[in-house]
């Protein structure tokens, strides 16, 4: 199968391109960021989605499968111009899609469109509406991308479309929401709150993209991985130190004192949890994780 | 082990029937360790500073859903951790009870975490469903809030019942132990609901005792009666007048209950009350 996976220079990126390469596809990349060494074989087009010469990729190489991950997910871009890639950008894709006759999408999404308030449900399954565009507004570019992905199921009836609501992921490359979040020996938490967390070992994660779009899935699907932990046990499973702020600190305190910096909303996410019914995508797909929560956790920790 | 956790009821957290990871909890969140302080403190007011006596807790299913529904009384929802607490303590296999916590209590900082830590989460369908597909036992209060805001005299009275736990019964096959509560409005006598001081605090009322705060009173009796499981076919999908002639049914259930568990708890008192007389009188001889 000839795959083409957008975004491919991301570090979940690399590994799904060299995981489906491995598998013996052929696999073409396109992001904007360079990737000097991808593996022999793997062509890699240098190009910004939303622009002409990545309409020409779809043109002139007309891939069978798309993997679209070029969404941006930290908060250090202008939300603008997380605007423009995370809608804009999708919106492109799918179009591209359209025109020249792929057959199968993923949309590669976040479990963090769900919300966190309150009175949100655990273990939240695809019928749930996004609630995190009312407790999380900065993630409301990424929200109304997952939204337009998986109204290509209707739009372009002919394309087999699935939008993926991965879990967070955790591993040796140290990138990604929760890595970000846990990355300083100090982590702070909202004093008297300790939601469930819940997270992949990557690895499983690119696994779980791989088989996802080897069963020619339509649809919208949870992944997740092992059984979630509360945040503290997370937090000392990864050898931090748990810094519980009490609520009306924890805002003055982001972004000082060694803490990482954190847009308005996150705060929700770490008082309340988001956990994930990942039933349907288990039975759809036959995936199982291969890491369980200690070895993730281990793995994050000694790289 | 801690001061603060008698040695039986950890004895008996061990032995519940819960799938604890290696870190000790569940995959609700439910902590081992959470449980532990949970019940002896549960078993403290349950043993010494209340009494409580119970009858026919082995109507509960040893394993297995279920869902234990009765009635609500005094102010706050002390009904519902004794009734937790006996389902630890005076049963051969110990079962942890769920029960449904109001949603504004997920929002206040320590609450929060200590609730979901023992399994009391917070008040929603999915929460329920979710629970009895676990294989859980679920307590059920259909008066909700009406119920703890009867006064000291309404207090044997059931008012109306929410119809949900039916259609969840029958949706999910699982039985439904009825219990009634007594001796919740002797504990917290309320005589008034303050609802606009509650909405500044962001609670549903403020309930008011005759020496002002909602605490129990000591040394009072209470007494809970369960009777056999109630089971009713169907799929949870039928027309209103179906559903609520079960809901009426249990209803009537606990309502019978309530008198039987009230004779039970007047002759206990008196019995207790009269060798209470009589060794006073020895005393003073």
């Amino acid at each position: 199968m000839k795959i083409l996976i957008t975004g491919m220079s991301g570090q979940l990126g690399r590994k799904v391109a060299e995981f489906m390469h491995h598998q013996g596809h052929q696999v073409i990349g396109v992001d904007r960021r360079p990737w000097p060494d991808p593996p022999r074989g793997v062509e890699m087009y240098n190009v910004d989605i939303r622009k002409r010469p990545a309409e020409d990729v779809f043109r002139t190489r007309r891939p069978d499968a798309v993997i679209h991950m070029a969404t941006v997910t930290h908060f250090t871009t202008a939300a603008d111009e997380r605007f423009r890639i995370n809608l804009w950008g999708t919106k492109a894709v799918f179009d591209y899609c359209h025109h020249y006759g792929v057959k199968q999408v993923l949309f590669v999404g976040r479990h963090t469109c769900y919300g966190a308030a309150p009175d949100t449900p655990l273990y939240q399954n695809e019928d749930e509406p996004p609630a995190a565009i009312a407790t999380f507004p900065a993630l409301s570019d990424l929200v109304s991308a997952d939204l337009y992905a998986a109204s290509a199921i209707w739009r372009y009836p002919e394309i087999n479309t699935a939008v993926l609501r991965l879990c967070y992921t955790l591993g040796p490359s140290m990138r990604g929401t929760l890595s970000n979040y846990l990355h300083g020996p100090r982590v702070p938490t909202v004093l008297g709150f300790d939601p469930l967390f819940q997270f992949m070992h990557e690895q499983d994660a690119v696994f779980a993209i791989g088989l996802a779009l080897l069963s020619q899935l339509r649809g919208v699907f949870n992944v997740a991985g092992p059984e979630p932990l509360p945040l503290s046990v997370l937090i000392r499973a990864t050898g931090r130190t748990n810094i519980p702020l009490p609520e009306p600190l924890f805002s003055l305190a982001m972004g000082r004192f060694g803490f990482p910096k954190l847009p308005l909303g996150a705060e929700e996410h770490i008082k309340y949890p988001i956990v994930i019914d990942d039933r349907v995508f288990r039975k759809a797909t036959g995936y199982e994780e291969a890491y369980s929560a200690d070895q993730t956790t281990q793995a994050f920790r000694y790289s | 082990m801690s001061f603060l956790i008698y040695d039986d009821v950890a004895e008996r957290v061990e032995r519940l029937d819960i799938p604890f990871n290696r870190y000790g909890y569940d995959s609700f969140g439910v902590s081992k360790q959470h449980l532990k302080y949970f019940y002896s403190m549960l078993t403290f007011f349950y043993r010494h500073y209340l009494t409580v006596t119970v009858e026919g807790i082995e109507h509960v299913p040893d394993r297995g859903r279920c869902m234990v529904v009765g009635n609500h009384s005094g102010g706050i929802a002390l009904d519902g951790g004794m009734v937790v607490n006996s389902m630890l303590l005076e049963r051969e296999q110990p079962r942890l009870v769920h029960g449904m916590a109001d949603k504004f209590l997920n929002s206040i900082p320590f609450t929060s975490v200590w609730l979901n830590r023992v399994g009391q989460l917070t008040g929603l369908p999915e929460h329920a469903l979710q629970l009895l597909e676990a294989d859980r036992v679920l307590m059920v209060f259909p008066e909700g809030a009406r119920g703890t805001a009867k006064l000291y005299k309404e207090q044997f009275s059931l008012v109306r019942f929410g119809t949900g736990f039916v259609r969840l019964a029958l949706q999910t096959r699982s039985p439904i132990v009825p219990f009634a509560f007594i001796g919740g409005g002797d504990a917290i006598p309320t005589i008034r609901n303050f609802k606009a001081l509650g909405h500044l605090l962001g609670v549903p009322y403020v309930p008011i005792t005759p020496y002002i705060l909602p605490l129990p009173r000591p040394a009072v009796h209470c007494h809970i009666v369960y009777d056999k499981p109630m089971i009713f076919e169907g799929t949870g999908s039928e027309e209103d007048d179906i559903i609520e002639g079960y809901v009426e049914q249990v209803k009537s259930k606990i309502a019978d209950l309530i008198e039987r568990g009230r004779k039970t708890r007047d002759t206990t008192v008196a019995i207790r009350m009269g060798r209470k007389i009589e060794a006073d009188e020895e005393g003073r001889t």
